[in-house]
């Protein structure tokens, strides 16, 4: 099973890696196994959990996607676009698709993990295409987190804000914020390029920097704010709006009561 | 001055303060000045305190800046950074914004100074901004205080420069972006512009000399020239005295207030204090320009949200908004769509901005010295003109931020910008309109208290049936307020020819100053005549003193509420008339 599972990480460069992933594995607390042990046997897919997710994807997703996967006037083919960005679609919410929109929105997932997973196992099996990351991919313990603050202003801050609040595109379109996201959404949201963001594959952007800006992303998204109340950290409109109100109430209220006291 | 002979007995011994007066008084003869002066009077209102929270977030921006130069490097000679800001440690970045890191993160009390250091600039421009909308929507800048008025907006000219080089030291991704912007400004000037540009930042872009150039302005150059500026701005209204409200006893040659010492001192010194205060309190608790989390500034990055401070945002918004115009000519582009939003349109309004007193009285005619202040509604028109610019401010600020908007209220930014650019144009107008609607109509209101008293909102059964409102007559501060209102002649409309028929040359100005003036006061109400007042309010107390004392039986039966008010019983006035004798008797 870890053979069939180190094949599929084409990716990881060396054996020596492999091998410090199988220690990784074995010796890793039971708690990152637990919580990511999901997506990894996603992947793999079994006969059982394709037919599974064949039937759930016919029932919840054809009529857009079309009975093969082969898209319709509704939505786009799935053929190729891997387990992982059925994961992301279907784990964030924005899949199924609710109502047809500038782009699809983010909102409680209608599917739970395993049905997912068997959706993804079922599209992993029409073409090759990128697979769920696996726990070790999204692993940023031991990443640099300041390459990754280079890395994410090069790459995302132009969308996704510099401090990962967001912000907006042309006609309506917007790149969500990235405080919520988890790891491996981040991962997938990388290596699928949903709707108006781009890819960013893995030979562009390899796993060692994805873990970086995944590490930095979660710095921002767990930083305290050393300067006190961060204001969304929005930048200067927040800040200015916060003086038009907040501030200039208090100093107007201040020379009022030096006004009056003196009568 | 007082010269005491060696043989007299020695003066009592003085308290420290004393002692110090007269040392100083012997060699400087300062008594006699200080004694003229400390005495000198100044008028009491919440508004003219405006001027002084900019006066003291200026000392608080001098001093907080003073220890920030003790640690900044204004350098642009790139460091790996090694500070104790883990998320950038060996990244390379400028001097410039590692210093700024290390004022952050390393130097005692510094991340507390830059933020007081930032919030006292930002309430300082604001301050400066309503201290003078409160100026202009008064009239205080008619004669003759139009000198210092052109002292103000070159004050405000400079405490923009003042913002924007001061944002742009750091060198963060931010500021680098907002320099680059204005790099772009710069350039889109015609013929010059390039040669300009290259001469500023000492080459191409980012280059290694804008930082130290700016630094030099920031610290020495600008705040100079403030503090120069701000020293004459206070002589003359030293000098020229400062205005007053209208009100009791307040009249265009005197000035009614409390002497500077020791009321006004006492109530500056600890306003002083206040503004100190409410500025460390919202540094401490509240983040202004995290730099850490923007990164260094580097060409190749940008960060979404990318804004200046509100103070230039509307320039941004001006530049968002304006629609991509170019034109060639002889192989040259003219880039209208940067030229136009921020060279030509700010140049205009701070043009207009600091000839507003001298366009006024022309158009008026208004030649006389003015030393009591304006109500707001007595000139609608210069009402209007201050809410249309505050609209049109709002309107390009919200522009500035257009894409925060979109993702805070789900919106598409091209819809915002087009919704902008059509209300950019049509808001200001309609502000103005309503505006002057307003004040027109609190004009008439005015008319009506003096001409019938203020309505108390009780109603009131006469005995033979009749239901009146009660009128009452309005107190001697009232009296005083509303009838301080001047009446504004309009300028007469000119003849084509005088009486000997020659034509009149100047014609075409005289009838255009005729119709401008007739816009700017034709439709103010006329205020009523001394009778007429007189008679009003006599009537007023009239009425008042008829159902003054019905109050006294309101828990009486024979008193019944309707319509909101007291129904009394007939046979009643008698009875009034006895109560109110009986009352003025005790
Ligand atoms: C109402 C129609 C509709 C339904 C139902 C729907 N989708 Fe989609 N789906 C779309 C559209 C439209 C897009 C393209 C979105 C875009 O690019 O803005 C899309 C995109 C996707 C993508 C991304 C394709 C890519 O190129 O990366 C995936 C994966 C996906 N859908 C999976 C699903 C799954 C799984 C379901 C069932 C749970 C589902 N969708 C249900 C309309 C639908
Ligand atoms: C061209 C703009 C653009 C760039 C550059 C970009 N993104 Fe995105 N990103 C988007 C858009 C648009 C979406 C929303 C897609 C959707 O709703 O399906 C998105 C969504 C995401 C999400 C999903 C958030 C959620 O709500 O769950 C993540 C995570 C993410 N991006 C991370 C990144 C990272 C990391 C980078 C840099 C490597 C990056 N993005 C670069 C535009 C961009
Ligand atoms: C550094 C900036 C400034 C400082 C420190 C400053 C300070 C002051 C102070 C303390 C006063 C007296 C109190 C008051 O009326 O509020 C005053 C009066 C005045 N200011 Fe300013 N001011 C500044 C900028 C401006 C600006 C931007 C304008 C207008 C464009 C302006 C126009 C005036 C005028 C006309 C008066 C006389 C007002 C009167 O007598 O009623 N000032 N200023």
């Amino acid at each position: 099973m870890t053979v069939k599972f180190l094949a599929a990480r084409r990716r990881n460069p060396a054996v020596a890696i492999a091998l410090l992933l199988l220690a990784l594995v074995v010796v890793g607390g039971a708690y990152s196994l637990a919580s990511n042990a999901q997506p990894a046997v996603a992947a793999m897919g079994s006969q059982t959990q394709v037919e599974e997710g064949k039937k759930l994807y016919l029932e919840g997703c054809s009529s857009c996607h079309g009975l093969n996967a082969q898209g319709t006037k509704y939505g786009p083919t799935l053929i190729g676009v891997g387990a992982a960005s059925v994961h992301f679609q279907v784990g964030t919410g924005r899949m199924p698709l609710a109502a047809p929109g500038a782009q699809a929105v983010a909102k409680p997932p209608a599917y739970n993990e395993d049905e997912v997973a068997k959706m993804a196992a079922y599209v992993a099996t029409l073409a090759p295409g990128p697979a769920i990351p696996s726990a070790e991919q999204v692993d940023y313990a031991d990443a640099d987190v300041a390459k990754g603050g280079v890395l994410f202003r090069i790459n995302c801050a132009q969308c996704h804000q510099a401090a990962g609040q967001g912000g907006a595109l042309t006609q309506g379109k917007y790149a969500p914020s990235l405080m919520n996201a988890t790891p491996t959404e981040i991962y997938e949201a990388m290596l699928t390029g949903p709707q108006n963001m781009p890819v960013f594959s893995d030979e562009t952007l390899p796993v060692e920097e994805k873990k970086a800006i995944i590490a930095y992303v979660n710095e921002l998204q767990q930083a305290p704010s050393p300067g006190g109340l961060s204001l969304g950290r929005l930048g200067p409109v927040v800040e200015g709006l916060f003086l038009w109100t907040a501030v200039f109430a208090a100093l107007i209220a201040a020379a009022v009561w030096i006004g009056i006291k003196a009568r | 001055m007082s010269t005491t002979s060696p043989l007299e007995k020695p003066a009592p011994v003085e308290k420290a303060g004393g002692a110090v007066a007269t040392y100083l008084d012997q060699r400087l003869g300062s008594n006699k000045a200080l004694g003229r002066n400390l005495g000198k009077v100044f008028p009491d209102h919440w508004s003219f305190m405006l001027g002084e929270i900019v006066l003291y977030s200026f000392i608080v921006i001098l001093l907080t800046g003073v220890y920030l130069t003790l640690f900044f490097k204004p350098s642009m000679v790139e460091v790996v950074y090694d500070g104790s800001y883990v998320p950038l440690k060996g990244v390379m970045m400028s001097e410039a914004y590692a210093s700024s890191l290390d004022i952050s993160f390393d130097v005692r009390g510094g991340l507390l100074i830059r933020q007081m250091h930032h919030w006292a600039a930002l309430i300082f421009v604001a301050a400066m901004v309503v201290h003078a909308f409160r100026v202009f929507f008064t009239g205080a800048y008619r004669k003759p205080r139009e000198l210092n008025w052109i002292l103000g907006v070159v004050l405000l000219t400079l405490a923009l420069a003042a913002g924007f080089t001061g944002y742009s030291l750091p060198d963060d991704l931010l500021s680098g972006t907002g320099l680059q912007i204005i790099r772009g400004i710069i350039q889109a000037i015609p013929v010059v512009g390039t040669w300009l540009a290259f001469f500023i930042f000492g080459g191409e872009y980012p280059g290694t000399d804008i930082i130290s150039r700016l630094y030099s302005a920031h610290i020495l150059l600008v705040p100079g020239l403030i503090l120069a500026i701000v020293t004459v701005h206070l002589m003359m209204v030293w000098v020229q005295k400062h205005t007053q409200y209208p009100g009791p006893g307040r009249t265009n040659t005197n000035v009614v207030g409390y002497p500077l010492m020791p009321v006004y001192m006492a109530k500056a010194g600890g306003f002083f204090f206040v503004v100190f205060g409410v500025i460390a309190l919202i540094s401490g608790l509240v983040t202004i320009n995290p730099i850490w989390i923007f990164g260094p500034y580097t060409p190749d990055q940008v960060s979404a949200g990318t804004q200046p401070d509100w103070y230039i945002g509307w320039l941004d918004g001006a530049l968002r908004l304006m629609p991509n115009w170019e034109t060639v000519v002889a192989g040259y582009t003219i880039s209208w769509n940067v030229l136009i939003p921020s060279v030509i349109i700010p140049g205009i309004l701070f043009t207009l901005l600091a000839l507003y007193p001298f366009i006024e009285a022309w158009v008026t005619g208004d030649k006389r010295e003015h030393n009591l202040l304006e109500r707001p509604r007595n000139a609608p028109v210069r009402t209007g003109i201050g809410v249309m610019a505050i609209v049109f401010y709002g309107i390009l600020w919200i522009g500035g931020g257009n894409d925060i908007v979109a993702v805070a209220f789900d919106l598409s930014i091209n819809s915002i910008s087009w919704a902008l650019r059509i209300l950019l144009i049509v808001a200001p107008p309609i502000a103005f309109i309503i505006t002057k609607r307003i004040c027109l109509g609190l004009q008439r209101k005015d008319r009506d208290k003096l001409l019938h008293g203020y309505e108390s909102g009780r109603v009131l059964r006469l005995p033979h049936g009749e239901f009146i409102e009660v009128h009452e007559p309005i107190n001697v501060k009232e009296m005083a307020v509303i009838t301080s209102k001047t009446d504004h002649a309009v300028l007469p409309a000119p003849q084509k020819t005088d009486t000997d028929g020659v034509r009149n040359p100047r014609y075409l100005v005289h009838s255009l100053r005729h119709r401008l003036s007739t816009f700017f006061y034709g439709d103010n109400v006329p205020k009523p005549s001394a009778a007429e007042i007189e008679h009003g309010q006599h009537h007023a107390a009239e009425q008042a003193a008829i159902e003054a004392p019905l109050h006294e039986y309101e828990d009486r039966d024979v008193i019944y509420n309707a319509h909101g008010g007291v129904l009394h019983h007939p046979g009643m006035p008698e009875i009034n008339a006895e109560q109110i004798a009986e009352e003025t008797r005790s």
